[in-house]
């Protein structure tokens, strides 16, 4: 037989859904015969494509169906029985409804938590009126000799200083700095305060609104200063704080400044990323750094902060390639950096890119769609379950269906009933997941204080209203595959015999739902073992120094002699150091030496002489710091094996009595360590040094042995407020702050363990549900099994076979894949990691393997035991 | 009133179908206009067209029997209707009438 062409079928189809009845046949007549002619005339391919083409084409108002009214009546009609008999259903077959809401339930817990926590950023900032024309200007920071690169938030002075004398085409530039604040004296009284240095465009380009005082100039003179509400409360009391003087203490040659009170705000809002106490004028800085000309110089692009107001219904492009003229002319001029511009729009601060020198906090936006991801996953598992359970019911309701049919029910009719179902459902599993949201956020907002600090996850109008949508869209995506199955049902078909109905036709997808639901279950839990694990690896690992019992205060500015007199006086306390910094804790003091025409970057804690007996670090060659006075003639070095490798002095007693340069000062190794960890597991050890200074240090170390800490620390509590009433103790163990470093991991542990459970509960509901349709259906065929002389345990053998198979596949997709995950990704991006286990990877499939046996023979024990006559008779 | 006026392409499918007899059916329509009227008549337009008519009530249609070209669907013949042969008939009246009233002279200038 000789092959005819045929038009496309979609294309067909699609005719036959618009098109009016009445002009249908003739139409698809024609473009028919048009198509036979153009098989002829222009091949198969190209005669398909006019079809298409043509079918688009009659889509006119003349040839398109028109809603029949009395169909969409008899809808708005059936709303009431939908709902009725949608609740008779619900509450027949209590066991499908429960799981149903409660998987559901349990799954949009997470999606009211995404949703309220995107709701929270997408806040974030909306205050300000000009805030689609507001731009920030950020920097890209590259080193030219090794080519690293940053991305900062923050900018030089003198760039925006720069565009805003040159650039004519901007409204508005603030300037600003952070770093203002210290200890204000009012009178007898000393209060911190906290803020950030500001131009006198402030008022100009944002909307905080200003409750006294002029807007356009309380910033303008030096030594202004404006107070947030909250600030001037402390400050001042209830006084009325405008015009009185705030004593500052700086670096100037009085040792303090005084401010004058320019005005009073009202306090930022939580969802703002630019939070201070107070504001101080810029102009105040040009007098204080006068001498300091790093401050002006066009590559210190740390602190400083400019926000540009762009004037309305203008792009960005203009001022783009003015910044790029800007940075190519004044990168030829530097020999070490090159520095670019971007503009950053205001609204993508707060949920955007990954910036160094973050103002205020932000999230970002690639975590973000990361977490959205997660949870869209686990909703979207829970719906499978619903579409899973309702195909599996289709026996049961598929006479209905049939009788409603043979009354007079339209395909849309039976659709629109399971829909309907289905969006109930959603919303009772909505009620029962907006109570465990309640529950569960607290507990989320307690994972870390960055969390609480961003966001508050209060309800709004808004928020709720997503609620609903997400109930709704959850409804929707879980019931139109049932519905859509439903609704092809034909009446005759199903009334002459239920058994005819190919449900066995979907039996693969809904193996294939299960296999999945149950991959993502035991990778989540995998996960979350693994990652466990590895934490606790993480802050149980060696340092190469000794950390136990270590206590750590922060000096706070106070004379460390003072600070460490009064520590000294505690029994406890066997013995104290100072270091300028904590090691082991992801922060890192950096600097480059010189040695013999070579160079090498270096990190370097500054330490004093008790430092390194009290950590236990191990002397390869050389000796300890001696005490030394302030000014000393000779600047001392104790350096570790990876410095002396890699600057190539031979042995570690050969590199003893070397010098090598830091800037221009000249430093003598006194001392070789044994290489130890002084940044976390993520990075390898690379050349360290520590110099010696009994002043310049920030933190004192003090090795505590106690019995009671609680009295202990109490001790050391009030051994500070005698030293410094002002500031509160800053004090941590060691140990502790190595684990706070780890917390971002902790807490990625503690939501992925969260979904796992989430995932099991999920699936666990599912295969319950379909454990428990299978036994039923067969409970016939089990009974005359047995009659024949099955024994039970062959019966529940039977029975569960398939299932336990199912999971067994899982387990093969699973836990492969997530080992090559964590060997192949995750773990890539530590240097020291544990390795991964058997127990770990295992575990889970076990325990997942346990709940399954459980449901699947409680179910099926019951039928096997049945008593055969006693079901056979029934029927 | 919107039925007595006939556009010009109107006209033309108009008395396409009157030429045409027992076989006018959309496909043959389009094929007999570009055959006299040498320009390129798309089935979509001619579709419109007819629909219009037969709103208008200037032609009728019934559909024929199925045969096994065009996928086994069936035509939809139409014919002309008496009000349809009316307004043809005024159609032709107008024009003859402006026909006769031009002066040979001017035609004859101007070609």
């Amino acid at each position: 037989m000789s092959y005819t062409p045929r038009p496309p079928r979609w294309a067909t189809r699609f005719l036959a859904w618009y098109c009016r009845p009445e002009l249908l046949e003739d139409l698809e007549g024609d473009l028919h015969e048009y198509f036979d002619r153009h098989v002829k005339a222009k091949g198969v391919r190209r005669a398909k494509l006019i079809y298409v083409i043509d079918v688009f084409k009659f889509f006119r108002s003349y040839t398109v169906r028109k809603p029949e009214f009395i169909n969409l009546l008899i809808h708005w009609v059936m709303i009431g029985s939908y709902i009725k008999t949608s609740g008779r259903s619900i509450v027949r077959n209590k066991m499908f409804s429960t799981i149903n809401i409660f998987g559901l339930a349990i799954s949009m817990s997470v999606g009211l938590l995404l949703i309220a926590f995107l709701a929270d950023l997408n806040s974030y900032d909306r205050i300000h009126t000009k805030g689609d024309r507001i731009y920030r200007l950020i920097d890209t920071h590259v080193n030219k000799h090794h080519g690293k690169s940053i991305e900062l938030a923050s900018t030089s002075v003198v760039a925006p200083r720069r565009i805003k004398e040159e650039y004519a085409g901007i409204e508005d530039l603030v300037l600003m700095r952070s770093g203002f604040g210290g200890d204000a004296e009012v009178n007898d009284k000393v209060v911190p305060i906290e803020g950030i240095w500001s131009d006198d465009s402030f008022f100009n380009v944002f909307s905080f609104k200003l409750l006294k005082g002029n807007p356009r100039t309380a910033l303008k003179a030096p030594f202004s200063i404006v107070l947030t509400e909250k600030e001037a409360n402390r400050v001042f009391g209830d006084d009325d704080p405008m015009g009185k003087t705030i004593r500052m203490k700086d670096d100037s040659e009085k040792g303090f400044s005084e401010y004058l009170v320019t005005g009073l705000m009202e306090d930022p809002p939580k969802f703002s990323h630019i939070r201070f106490g107070a504001l101080a004028s810029f102009a105040t800085l040009d007098i204080l750094k006068k001498n300091e000309e790093y401050f002006l110089e066009w590559q210190n692009v740390w602190s400083n902060y400019a926000y540009i107001v762009l004037p309305e219904k203008s792009s960005t492009e203009d001022l783009q390639s003015y910044l790029d003229n800007l940075a190519k002319t004044e990168n030829e001029k530097m020999p070490d950096v090159s520095i670019t511009f971007t503009l950053q729009p205001f609204f993508d601060i707060a949920l955007g890119k990954d910036l160094s020198n973050q103002l205020g906090p932000t999230m970002l936006s690639s975590v973000m769609w990361i977490v959205s991801a997660l949870a869209v996953v686990v909703i979207l598992s829970a719906c499978f379950n619903y579409t899973n359970l309702s195909i599996a019911r289709s026996m049961r309701r598929s006479r209905e269906v049939g009788i409603r049919k043979v009354i007079g029910a339209l395909r849309s009719h039976v659709l629109a009933q399971f829909i309907a179902e289905a969006v109930i459902i959603s919303f009772l599993a909505l009620v029962l997941s907006f109570g465990i949201f309640l529950i569960l956020r607290p507990a989320f907002l307690s994972l870390s204080s960055e969390l609480s600090n961003l966001v508050t996850l209060d309800l709004t109008p808004s928020v709720v209203g997503y609620f609903i949508l997400l109930a709704v869209i959850v409804g929707l995506v879980a019931g139109i595959l049932p519905a859509l199955f439903f609704a092809k049902i034909k009446a005759v078909q199903v009334l002459k015999d239920v058994s005819s109905i190919k449900v066995f036709k979907n039996v693969a997808v809904r193996r294939l739902l299960i296999v999945a639901q149950y991959t993502l279950s035991l990778a989540f839990i995998a996960t979350t073992m693994i990652g466990y694990e590895q934490y606790k690896y993480f802050i149980a690992f060696d340092l190469g120094y000794k950390t136990d019992n270590i206590l750590n205060i922060r000096l706070q500015g106070n004379n460390p002699d003072v600070v460490s007199k009064a520590m000294q006086e505690i029994p406890e306390v066997s013995r104290i150091s100072r270091s300028i910094m904590v090691t082991s804790t992801g922060s890192y003091y950096g600097n480059m030496i010189k040695y013999q025409g070579d160079s090498v970057d270096i990190s370097y804690n500054t330490i004093d002489e008790h430092y390194l007996p009290i950590h236990g670090h191990k002397f390869l060659a050389g000796t300890n710091f001696r005490y030394q006075q302030k000014g000393v003639v000779e600047h001392q070095a104790i350096v570790n094996e990876k410095l002396v490798s890699r600057l190539k002095m031979g042995t570690p007693d050969q590199a003893v009595g070397e010098r090598f340069q830091i800037d221009t000062v000249n430093y003598r190794i006194v001392g070789v360590l044994k290489d130890f960890h002084y940044g976390k597991v993520d990075s390898k050890i690379d050349p360290f040094i520590f110099k010696y200074s009994n002043e310049d240090v920030s933190y004192l170390n003090a090795s505590i042995s106690s019995k009671d800490w609680i009295a202990t620390m109490e001790k050391v509590e009030e051994a500070w407020k005698k030293v410094d009433p002002i500031h509160a103790l800053d004090a941590k163990f060691y140990s502790d702050k190595i684990q706070e470093s780890y917390n971002q991991f902790q807490v990625m542990v503690k939501v992925i363990g969260f979904l796992a459970v989430l995932a099991i509960t999920i699936a666990s509901m599912g295969l319950l549900g379909m454990v428990v349709f299978t036994t039923e259906t067969r409970t016939k065929e089990i009974s005359i099994r047995k009659v024949l002389g099955a024994s039970e345990g062959s019966l529940i053998y039977l029975l569960s076979r398939g299932f336990i198979l199912l999971l067994l596949v899982s387990a093969v997709i699973a836990l492969p894949l997530t080992y090559l995950l964590f060997t192949n990704v995750i773990l890539r991006e530590f240097v020291y990691t544990a390795p991964i286990g058997m127990f770990e990877l295992f575990g889970g499939l076990v325990g997942i393997l346990i709940i399954a046996m459980i449901m699947i023979g409680s179910q099926t024990i019951r039928v096997a035991r049945a008593n055969p006559a006693s079901v056979l008779k029934s029927e | 009133m919107k039925g007595t006026n006939l556009g010009e392409f109107e006209e033309l499918v108009l008395l396409t179908i009157a030429a045409l007899m027992n076989d006018a059916y959309s496909v043959a329509i389009c094929d007999e206009l570009e055959k006299r009227t040498d320009r390129d008549v798309k089935l979509g337009v001619v579709h419109a067209v007819l629909n219009r008519l037969e709103e208008k009530g200037l032609v009728k249609s019934k559909l024929g029997e199925a045969t096994n070209v065009r996928g086994g669907k069936r035509k939809r013949y139409y014919s002309i209707t008496s009000a349809g042969k009316a307004s043809l008939l005024k159609a032709k009246e107008v024009r003859d009438q402006l026909w006769s009233i031009i002066p040979d002279l001017a035609l004859k200038l101007n070609v």
